[in-house]
């Protein structure tokens, strides 16, 4: 059974990347970092929720296996289908957001990194549904390069998937989608949670392509 | 084996000695560099006949397979074009539902009426019905900013990447060869003179073009599209045979299709730099994206159309 759950899980992920290439072209574009297996946490930009089967999508092979998207547990774990896509398909990190839940999310992740795994994250914490390009950052990320300052902090911008699939629509629009891989960055010493925090966007925002329009 | 199938096997194999040689010399030029070093005019030289060789062999077999191969081929660059066009213009989530209705069920509708000989319809449902229909269905959400802009943008697309493209597939309902198995060759002939027009414009354009025609907006010169539009008639003389419009014919007909073609492809560098982008998209490798390789075949493949239709229908 275990095995016919991870054969399924494998044929599911590959479903989800080409459906995702089909529509979308979806292609990844490596500004100042290269794609080499090194441990990463890649913090993206959020405003659907394709975003993290976008970026899962775009990376290459050897990448994605050892890539644990960090995903709201409330989420994930609301039905069966769900259940099985966000842990075992994607493999993800599940937290609870919950204040009233006693384990704690940072202890997840840092087993996780620990683990030897790459992480995907979303630093605003929920999707950004203003005119802004972002909003302002939680602390995890800050946590993170503080706990683990070996592991590479890479900026992710995933560019127009809040047109492709916005909130509340059925139907994803076939446009194109690029996820752009910046320069990583890592918390300097003495550097405050608030600095970093505003570096770490800046370092974000400035991938995003500008379209005129 | 018939005879049209004999023909097209001909001009791909044509074709093929042509890229056979092409990558014969790309080949004798890097063996001739330093070794360690790269010239990236030749790499990129080298990829675009690489795509070359991928775009002869896809519409050689669409050509062979026939009627559908052909429809396929085109509904699927059609869609290629419009994800790329459609990236790039105004939308707001209101058009939401209109621009799923263009990719889901206009674009396809456009290949079935073409795909049945529905002449009537093929040529007014892109112009008349989406044109009317689809900003309705934007209006009802009750955004208007931006609204003109927006709607306006997405007929654009949908002319251009549906309409226009679906017209080389509909080349094989005109009324001269509509009875005929050879009607697939006036295909061949028009994405054969374009295309080659545009190769030799490119060449002679960075050879010896001297004026440009559009300073700002394009390298091409008057020289290279003088060049390009007499390399275009001259393979419109070549290929007369596999038409129905004689010498005189053939070699008026490339010319004015290739014409409107490189003309019509400063009006996408215009749109290019209007957005800010430098190719549509990257999914040919060293060519940019697919409206990018199909600019000239999209401008002139209506206006092909229809000469044909006014002198020999």
């Amino acid at each position: 059974m275990k095995f016919l759950r991870h054969f399924a899980a494998r044929i599911v992920g590959h479903a989800i990347r080409i459906f995702a290439r089909a529509i979308t072209a979806v292609r990844a574009d490596w500004q100042g970092i290269e794609p080499v297996p090194r441990q990463r946490v890649y913090f993206a930009n959020h405003t659907s929720n394709g975003d993290m089967p976008m970026i899962w999508a775009s990376l290459p092979p050897a990448l994605r296996r050892e890539v644990r998207p960090v995903a709201a547990a409330d989420y994930w774990l609301k039905n069966k289908l769900r259940a099985f896509v966000g842990p075992e398909v994607f493999n993800c990190v599940l937290v609870d957001r919950r204040p009233e839940v006693k384990d704690k999310p940072m202890d997840k992740i840092i087993a996780a990194l620990d683990e030897g795994s790459s992480l995907i994250i979303f630093p605003e914490g929920n999707r950004n549904m203003t005119d802004d390009p972002l909003l302002p950052f939680k602390a995890g990320l800050y946590n993170m390069g503080v706990a683990r300052p070996d592991v590479d902090l890479v900026p992710t911008w995933v560019a127009n998937l809040n047109t492709i699939m916005p909130k509340g629509e059925v139907i994803p629009l076939p446009l194109i989608c690029t996820v752009t891989f910046g320069a990583p960055i890592h918390v300097e010493d003495g550097e405050t949670k608030d600095a970093f925090l505003k570096r770490a966007a800046n370092a974000l925002a400035s991938l995003a392509p500008e379209v005129q329009s | 084996m018939s005879n049209t199938t004999v023909d097209i096997l001909l001009l791909a194999f044509g074709s093929f000695g042509i890229l056979i040689a092409l990558t014969f010399l790309g080949e004798v030029l890097r063996a001739r560099q330093e070794p360690g070093t790269q010239n990236p005019v030749l790499e990129t030289y080298m990829t675009r006949i690489q795509s070359w060789w991928g775009m002869v062999a896809f519409v050689g077999t669409a050509l062979l397979v026939g009627k559908l191969g052909v429809m396929v081929l085109f509904a699927f660059c059609s869609f290629a074009a419009l994800r790329e066009f459609l990236t790039l213009t105004t939308k707001a989530q209101a058009d939401h539902i209109s621009l799923a209705l263009a990719f889901f069920v206009v674009l396809p509708l456009q290949y079935v009426f073409v795909g049945m000989g529905w002449t009537g319809m093929y040529t007014v449902f892109i112009p008349v019905y989406a044109f009317l229909l689809l900003p309705i269905v934007s209006a009802l959400r009750g955004n208007s900013e931006k609204f003109l802009i927006r709607v306006a943008e997405t007929q654009w697309g949908l002319m251009i990447a549906v309409f226009c493209v679906s017209h080389v597939p509909a080349l094989i309902n005109l009324e001269i060869t509509a009875n005929s198995d050879r009607a697939v060759l006036m295909i061949a002939f028009l994405v054969m003179v374009v295309q080659f027009g545009d190769l030799l414009e490119y060449f002679f354009g960075r050879r010896i073009g001297r004026r440009k025609i559009a300073p700002g907006l394009s390298p091409k010169t008057w020289e290279g599209v003088t060049c390009g539009v007499l390399a275009a008639m001259l393979t419109g003389a070549l290929l007369s045979w596999i038409t129905p419009f004689g010498l005189f014919g053939a070699v008026a007909l490339a010319g004015a299709a290739s014409l409107v073609g490189m003309l019509g492809s400063l009006v996408f560098a215009a749109i290019k730099r209007d957005r800010g982008v430098k190719d549509w998209s990257h999914l040919i490798p060293g060519q940019g994206g697919f409206v990018d390789q199909l600019d000239s075949v999209i401008f002139a493949a209506p206006i092909f159309y229809h000469l044909v239709q006014f002198f020999y229908g």
